[in-house]
């Protein structure tokens, strides 16, 4: 199969891989996928206590080339966006910029629900209500 | 760096066709185009003496005689007419089948034709070392048991199974042996006589002949064996396969035989000293695992996995100057990964971190030494990257962890 240029550039270049400090009221990690389904994504955000913003994403991800391409794509789009904005990142929006053919949006759904499991974990962490989120079809 | 892009390490799915055979080849395109079954002229006298003298070529290489080559279309379809052909043929002596789950699709799928046909399957579960256990397999064996059909070498991992006893337990049984020896032929020795193989199957473009042949050998004395044709047509091998001989194919499986016969011996040593030193290198990173058997393996394969970074990821760090494949699931359509590595009871994440390896006639030192450095490099760049690799130096246990499976 034929990667896009686009992806094969986060794999080779990815932005923002790391960890942030997990101990911290102001950082949300997500952790989801599964060791035997071939991807685990690991995304975590940390937010600007005064303006709101989200300052810093960072991820690590075990997977194919579009597992690490979704999941860097999505910590550049969560910087510099609050919260709430966050959680409008769609899915297809990531397998639209990437060019991700049907086999690989399985890869693009992972990313949402990473950001949007960071975001809960944030939420809890600061006496936010969880939200109930959707479960989309892998 | 001299060394010639891209390299190709993926000789258990194809191997590139030996220039001496495809010179041999050529003439039986054009001015000796004639067909084999033509016995009314000179056309087809010339194509029946090159088919003839090509059976003889390849008979040699397993030590038969060339009355017992049945040719084919390939190894698939060997495997398909022993499979059902004895099945149709020996259906009045029983209707039981025993095999193993890492036998190749090919073999597994005619099985599972044969099952609702009618016919009763065991499928022997492998040890971790992916070798059959000779007491399951003899205590399988029933009245009804007709057949036994399990591989020479496995196109994965290589394993090599323990020809001679089962076929010594076949024997004692009255039962007929068939192997799929498709990527043994040509790479190890393999002899029927010795080995006691009532059938096999094996093809030419493992074995650096053409694509589109192969061959059924079919034993004639000692028993006297018979297959049920599965194709309908001109009669053409004996009754057991109709259809116009692939001639040029042939005649290239035939020269592809003999430089095996002549080359084997040399070949297997380079490459199993090539091969070993591929895995030591390789096998300097942390928690990387052989895959199979180590001892009973052909001298040309590795499987070996990364554990916590996934097989396609790791792949396109390089596939495009290394050719390889994985038992990753990403990289087939399936979506799940490979069955073998699961019957050796491996984990899915670590059948999804697996690489093959199959070295051929025309791997070179330094390509070997470029792989080891390349994979090593994306190996260590993608568990920088890696979560679980992160966990596993925490020492927090991944399997303790509730994943959310989807």
């Amino acid at each position: 199969m034929a990667y896009s240029e686009k992806v094969i550039d986060h794999y080779q270049n990815p932005k923002n891989v790391g960890t942030l400090d997990k101990a911290k009221t102001n950082v949300g990690t997500g952790l989801v996928g599964a060791p035997e389904c071939g991807d685990v994504m690991r995304l975590q955000i940390e937010v600007d206590e005064t303006t709101g913003l989200i300052k810093d994403a960072k991820f690590k991800t075990f997977g194919c080339g579009s597992a690490i391409a979704s999941s860097s794509l999505a910590t550049e789009w969560l910087k510099g966006k609050t919260v709430d904005q966050a959680l409008t990142i769609d899915n297809m929006d990531i397998v639209e910029e990437l060019n991700l053919p049907p086999v690989k949006i399985h890869c693009s759904v992972l990313a949402e629900d990473a950001i949007k499991a960071a975001i809960n974990d944030y939420r809890v962490k600061n006496g936010m209500e969880e939200l109930v989120l959707d479960e989309k079809k892998h | 760096m001299s060394v010639k892009l891209p390299i190709y390490l993926d000789n258990n799915a194809t191997t590139p066709c030996d220039p001496r055979v495809v010179e041999e080849m050529i003439p039986y395109f054009t001015e000796k185009f004639g067909n084999a079954a033509s016995r009314s002229h000179a056309f087809g006298w010339v194509a029946e003496e090159a088919v003839d003298y090509a059976r003889e070529q390849v008979a040699k290489l397993i030590n038969a005689s060339s009355k017992e080559i049945i040719f084919t279309s390939g190894a698939t379809e060997a495997d398909n007419l022993a499979l059902k052909g004895v099945f149709e043929m020996y259906s009045s002596k029983g209707n039981h089948i025993i095999t193993c789950t890492t036998e190749h699709k090919a073999v597994l799928d005619a099985c599972k034709h044969i099952e609702k046909l009618g016919g009763e399957v065991t499928y022997l579960q492998v040890q971790p070392d992916g070798l059959v256990d000779l007491n399951e397999l003899e205590k399988a064996i029933t009245d009804k048991t007709i057949l036994i059909s399990i591989m020479y070498g496995n196109n994965e991992i290589g394993v090599v199974q323990p020809i001679r006893e089962i076929s010594a337990i076949a024997k004692k049984h009255g039962v007929l042996f068939f192997t799929d020896a498709t990527q043994a032929v040509g790479k190890i020795p393999v002899d029927v006589e010795a080995d006691g193989i009532d059938l096999m199957a094996f093809s030419a473009h493992k074995m650096y002949g053409p694509k589109g042949v192969g061959a059924l050998y079919v034993r004639r004395k000692n028993p006297r064996v018979k297959v049920t044709a599965q194709m309908d047509g001109g009669g053409h091998e004996r009754g057991m396969r109709s259809g116009t001989m692939n001639v040029p194919g042939i005649v290239g499986f035939g020269k592809a035989c003999e430089i095996c016969m002549n080359e084997m011996e040399a070949e297997a040593t380079r490459l199993s000293v090539m091969r070993d030193r591929l895995e030591q290198g390789l096998l300097e990173l942390e928690e990387a695992y052989v895959n199979g058997n180590i001892e009973h393996r052909l001298p040309h394969v590795a499987n070996i996995s990364f554990k916590y970074v996934e097989g396609e990821g790791l792949m396109m760090g390089f596939n495009k100057n290394i050719a390889l494949s994985s038992g990753s699931a990403c990289t087939s359509a399936s979506l799940e990964p490979s069955y073998v590595l699961k019957a050796l009871g491996l984990g899915d994440d670590l059948a999804h971190s697996s690489l093959r390896f199959g070295l051929g006639r025309f791997t070179t030192d330094e390509q070997i030494d470029y792989t080891i450095d390349a994979i090593k490099e994306t190996v260590l760049k993608l568990r920088e990257m890696s979560p679980l690799w992160e966990m596993y130096k925490e020492g927090i246990d991944l399997d303790a962890i509730e994943w959310a499976h989807h």
